[in-house]
């Protein structure tokens, strides 16, 4: 059982982690990646993210446990950029390794939407216009509300 | 003690951490600022952690208080 979580200061390359992830976990069933990037929509020239050190790490090693029990995965990679980021870089990079497809299919799915809605991160983009502070989006609370009552059954 | 004003408050305090005397509790600290950064702490949008613990209210010399508005998310 491998759970790796980490912010990272500077660019990366998601296969460089998820090779070594993969090669931790014989006898696995499978892996789903899901790799998330600063989207290039014309506006947006760089994107900031900012942390809180005693809050948001911890937070996501919380949630990493969390979906570990919940989907019975065999590990989880969880990789978070924060500073300054640039259209086209990976921002964020979830690998769950399971016995089955569906618990590391679901696994990756549930953290990424508690990720967006919950993970201590604050976050602003630079357009011509100056710097912007980026809110919740009720999009992000809908999706990790998927995830709630299924907790009951 | 320390205080950390994390994402939008940044703009609010114009600083993103000050050192300030110590406080008995987060709203006598928040008193002791300008009106409208008190303003916008009060939100209930802006959750504080004393020390990492978030919904901290009494405070010690030497603790660090963070100021936490709505999150953007991952």
């Amino acid at each position: 059982m491998a759970i790796d979580v980490r912010l990272l200061t500077a660019p990366f390359d998601p296969g460089a982690f998820v090779g070594p992830f993969a090669n931790a976990h014989p006898g696995l069933g499978g892996i789903c990646t899901f790799v998330g990037e600063v989207r290039d929509d014309g506006g947006v020239a760089a994107l900031e993210l900012t942390h809180y050190e005693p809050l948001t790490l911890p937070g996501m090693r919380a949630l990493a446990d969390a979906a570990v029990r919940r989907f019975d995965l065999m590990g989880l990679l969880m990789l978070h950029r924060v500073g300054l980021l640039r259209p086209g870089e990976p921002i964020v990079c979830v690998a769950a390794a399971a016995l089955h497809r569906r618990g590391a299919i679901d696994a990756v799915d549930f953290a990424m939407d508690h990720l967006k809605s919950q993970a201590w991160l604050w976050k602003r983009e630079r357009t011509a216009a100056g710097w912007r502070w980026v809110e919740p989006r009720a999009e992000d609370f809908a999706d990790k509300a998927r995830w709630d009552f299924r907790a009951l059954t | 003690m320390r205080v950390l004003f994390l994402g939008r408050l940044q703009d609010a305090a114009g600083c993103v951490e000050r050192e300030v005397l110590a406080q008995p509790s987060v709203a006598a600290l928040i008193a002791g600022f300008e009106p409208e950064l008190a303003e916008a702490l009060r939100s209930d949008k802006v959750r504080v952690a004393v020390n990492g613990v978030v919904g901290a209210t009494a405070l010690a010399d030497g603790d660090e208080v963070a100021f936490l508005p709505a999150v953007s998310g991952g």
